[in-house]
């Protein structure tokens, strides 16, 4: 075995086909729509879906760990709530975003010390903090807050001129933030490096002497901050705090990372990917609207199918690796 | 291996109790600088759970761990390996979705501006690699290179750090014989530096070659400590059993030939799949015990799952009782009557968080569906029964099968598979990591149930214990079936096939 042979590309295989079901669709729009191909659209769907960009990125470092998180939606929805509540209340804005990001990080912090210290399902942990986190919303208000700050309300409505005449929001520059500093942790790091390998293996990267407890709680932590964060945008977005915002959007974000190549069992994926899922269901969203005909209910059907297949990619790998070492043993 | 220099390792008086078991009672070892110091003991003597003891993973109930003099008390293998224990574990203890330089250096890869600096660590790991004489790609993924070579980067990565302490818990059981030998280069090179060395192995020429020292282990308590040269073999293996020789050999006495005339159960014609095992013909009776001898990947497993419809045939059929039977999985197979015990018992075979008694109703229920329970007095029997037979330790029902060592989870297996009571029972690599006397009453069972009518194919890589126990062999060699030897057949003749000219034509009987 030559050391080209043992490089194998099917690692990227997942991402690959990401990245070329991106193209796909979004050449299918610009061949059938006018002004699809333009470079406001690429923008906008960066502008309207900067939060779940954040959010899957979160996402990725729990399901590279080998768990999953399903609080993210409710955390999104309590921090608009918690935004609007505050900025309602007359608390300056900075002030506000320090709340927002400690509450998210504390609820992660606490999902990820029940997941470890007591060995529970992070499904369950984290579903409990999901009910958890949307209850919380309706002690705040049972109604829509909208926010009316003014300084709040510059920043949502700003934008950013490029080259081109494109425009963005400060929204599309957080989330690239995000991702870069995603992508140094994961790669550069050796919490990141880590953190594949509890997802690889966990039993061998505690007998390797990883700090394996720091990952586990430290990945619960991070979507934690980042769904904070998420919900900072969202409210940016919306220019609202309601509890019913955001239902859903954890099987959003799992769809994107998902779809991204990242493996649901753990310790295989790319943020890139994830980025490029989030694209890719935006694109679908895009070319229904552009439709103008079918029901937005489309995309949901759109993204069920995808998901079906890339699961079932997915587990062609896997069972692919699996006769690989069995022929090796 | 000088007295004269104090030991780097004492244990003193270590005890530790798990729910249900007493693994370690009082047990005292020392371990000297510059020595290749083998633990030995049957299966559940405690060896791996010493070994835990002395790199972090438990904690003794009692007793004092001393390292250069100083009392240590690890919490973690990562603290032990700060203080220079490393281990290298039985299974490969690694992460395959990494590359091999992550898995040499992970936790402690070499940083710049705060990062991971990949070249420096690429660097870094190949000179390590080339330190034993390995030469692969540091930055290939791990899982594209076979067991062995894992095997030596988990070895790799022991001796990254300053490491004094090298424990190596049975890590030849998956390594063909050029292998041992790179393995053994590598330790001799290690010792002579100055690194203590702690190896368990069940295979005694290993032992008798690279071992200045040994230990030996029996249910939990220290036997002796003895130089190599000091201790025969017979002597060792009583020590370990704490049985006199004679009960072995009468054992082995019990599982004599005898060639069978019974009704074909099972017939192979041309069964074969592409790049699994060319097409074979193979006659199995009732009673009879069928030996497989091949080197690894000679197909030897392959031909097996194709038997048991494990994976599907491309050419040729499979004729149970004289009718054509179509398999289309697993459960055709059991339902016609054949069982399969998996080499691999920890990832196909039992339920390891489940008790003893569970794992042994599984199948049964299964074959008996769903809607039938099967009755608690039934259960109580049946498992009453195949704890004696088989004489699995600790004879507790409720017992979580995680918690039994090796042979006694192997044993457990093949229990649940006899409970089914099949007609053709595959065992693969029944015996491999298990000690003599398990390896002994496995050999006897497999008699007992041929002179019961039951029809076994027998695999194991130990050329003895197939021409020992087997009515006929059948050789394998690259994928091929080369040849079919009645029973009385010696191992040169064996050895002589597989390592012949490659004329699978010329087929002896």
């Amino acid at each position: 075995m030559t050391a080209l042979t043992t490089r194998l590309p099917s690692r990227f295989l997942p991402v690959l086909a990401t990245v070329v079901l991106f193209a796909l669709t979004f050449g299918v729009g610009s061949v059938r729509y006018e002004g699809f191909a333009s470079g406001q659209v690429i923008a906008n769907l960066f502008i309207d879906n900067a939060f779940l960009i954040v959010l899957a990125v979160g996402m990725t470092f729990v399901i590279l760990s080998g768990g999953i998180d399903l609080s993210v939606g409710s955390v999104v929805a309590l921090s608009t709530m918690v935004t609007a509540a505050g900025l309602r209340a007359g608390w300056p804005v900075p002030l506000v975003i320090i709340a927002v990001l400690v509450i998210g990080s504390t609820l992660g912090l606490l999902m990820g010390l029940v997941i470890h210290k007591f060995d529970i399902q992070p499904f369950i942990v984290t579903l409990a903090g999901m009910f958890l986190a949307r209850g919380l919303c309706f002690l705040i208000s049972v109604e829509s807050v909208s926010i009316k700050d003014t300084t709040f309300r510059s920043v949502a409505t700003a934008v950013i001129e490029l080259p081109g005449g494109v425009t963005i929001t400060y929204n599309v520059v957080i989330a690239v933030l995000v991702v870069l500093a995603a992508l140094y942790v994961l790669h550069r790091t050796r919490f990141g490096r880590a953190t594949y390998a509890v997802g690889g293996n966990e039993q061998s990267a505690l007998l390797m002497g990883l700090p394996t407890a720091r990952v586990k709680v430290g990945v619960y932590v991070i979507s934690g901050f980042c769904s904070a964060l998420a919900g900072l945008l969202f409210s940016l977005y919306m220019l609202s705090g309601y509890g019913l915002h955001a239902v859903g959007m954890e099987l959003d974000a799992i769809a994107a990372v998902v779809i991204g190549g990242t493996l649901l069992a753990g310790g295989v994926g790319y943020v890139l990917g994830s980025l490029t899922g989030v694209l890719v269901l935006g694109t679908i969203q895009t070319l229904i609207s552009f439709q103008g005909t079918l029901s937005s209910w489309w995309t949901k059907i759109v993204i069920g199918a995808l998901l079906l297949v890339f699961i079932a990619v997915q587990r062609g790998m896997i069972r692919g690796r699996r006769r690989q070492g069995a022929v090796a043993a | 291996m000088t007295e004269s220099s104090p030991p780097i390792v004492e244990m003193r008086g270590i005890s530790l109790a798990f729910p249900g078991v007493k693994a370690l009672q009082d047990v005292d070892f020392r371990l000297f600088p510059g020595e290749v110091h083998a633990l030995m003991g049957e299966n559940g003597a405690g060896k791996s759970t010493l070994i835990k003891t002395l790199t972090g993973v438990h904690t003794p109930d009692s007793g004092s761990v001393l390292l250069a003099g100083e009392s240590v008390a690890f919490s973690s293998p990562g603290q032990a390996q700060q203080a220079g224990i490393s281990t290298v574990y039985q299974e490969v203890n690694l992460c395959a979705n990494l590359t091999v330089a992550e898995n040499i250096l992970l936790g402690r890869e070499p940083r710049k501006f705060g990062g991971i600096d990949f070249p420096a660590m690429r660097a870094r790991a190949a000179e390590v690699l080339a330190r034993i004489g390995v030469h692969i790609d540091p930055a290939s993924v791990l899982e594209t290179h076979p067991i062995a070579v894992q095997q030596l980067v988990a070895i790799a990565r022991a001796i990254a750090v300053d490491c004094r302490v090298l424990v190596l818990d049975e890590p030849t059981s998956s390594l063909d014989a050029g292998e041992v030998a790179e393995l053994f280069r590598i330790m001799r090179v290690l010792r002579d530096e100055g690194v203590a060395i702690l190896f368990v192995s069940h295979f005694l020429d290993q032992v008798y070659e690279i071992a200045d020292r040994m230990t030996v282990l029996r249910n939990g308590t220290l036997v002796g400590e003895h130089l190599t040269k000091d201790l025969d073999r017979r002597a060792l293996i009583s020590a370990m059993i704490g049985r006199e020789l004679g009960a072995l050999e009468a054992i082995e006495d019990a599982s004599e030939r005898h060639s069978v005339s019974g009704p074909v159960l099972v017939r192979a014609e041309g069964l074969g799949r592409r790049g699994a095992i060319a097409p074979f013909d193979l006659d199995i009776r009732a009673g009879e015990v069928v030996g497989l001898a091949g080197l690894l990947g000679s197909g030897r497993t392959e031909l097996a799952r194709l038997l048991f419809g494990a994976d599907k045939a491309d050419s040729g059929r499979l004729i149970v009782d004289g009718t054509p039977l179509h398999l289309r999985g697993p459960r055709s197979a059991i339902a016609a009557g054949i069982a399969f015990c998996s080499e691999d018992r920890k990832g196909e075979g039992l339920v390891a968080d489940l008790s003893i008694r569970d794992n042994l109703v599984l199948a049964m229920q299964a074959a008996r569906g769903w809607s039938r329970p099967v009755p608690r007095k039934l259960k109580d029997q049946l498992v009453e029964k195949y704890l004696a037979a088989l004489d699995i330790r600790p004879a507790n029902p409720d017992a979580l099968v995680r918690t039994l060592s090796g042979g006694n989870q192997q044993k457990v297996l093949l229990a649940r598979w006899l409970v089914t009571e099949p007609r053709l029972l595959i065992l693969d690599e029944p015996t491999r990591g298990i000690d003599i006397g398990a390896k002994a009453q496995i050999q006897q069972l497999v008699t007992t149930l041929a002179a019961e009518g039951t029809a076994v194919l027998f695999i194991s890589a130990e050329m003895e214990e197939v021409v020992r126990i087997a009515d006929r062999i059948v050789v394998l060699r690259d994928r091929h079936k080369i040849a079919e030897l009645d029973g009385g057949s010696t191992i040169d003749q064996v050895v002589e096939l597989i390592a012949g000219d490659p004329v699978p034509e010329e087929v002896a009987s």
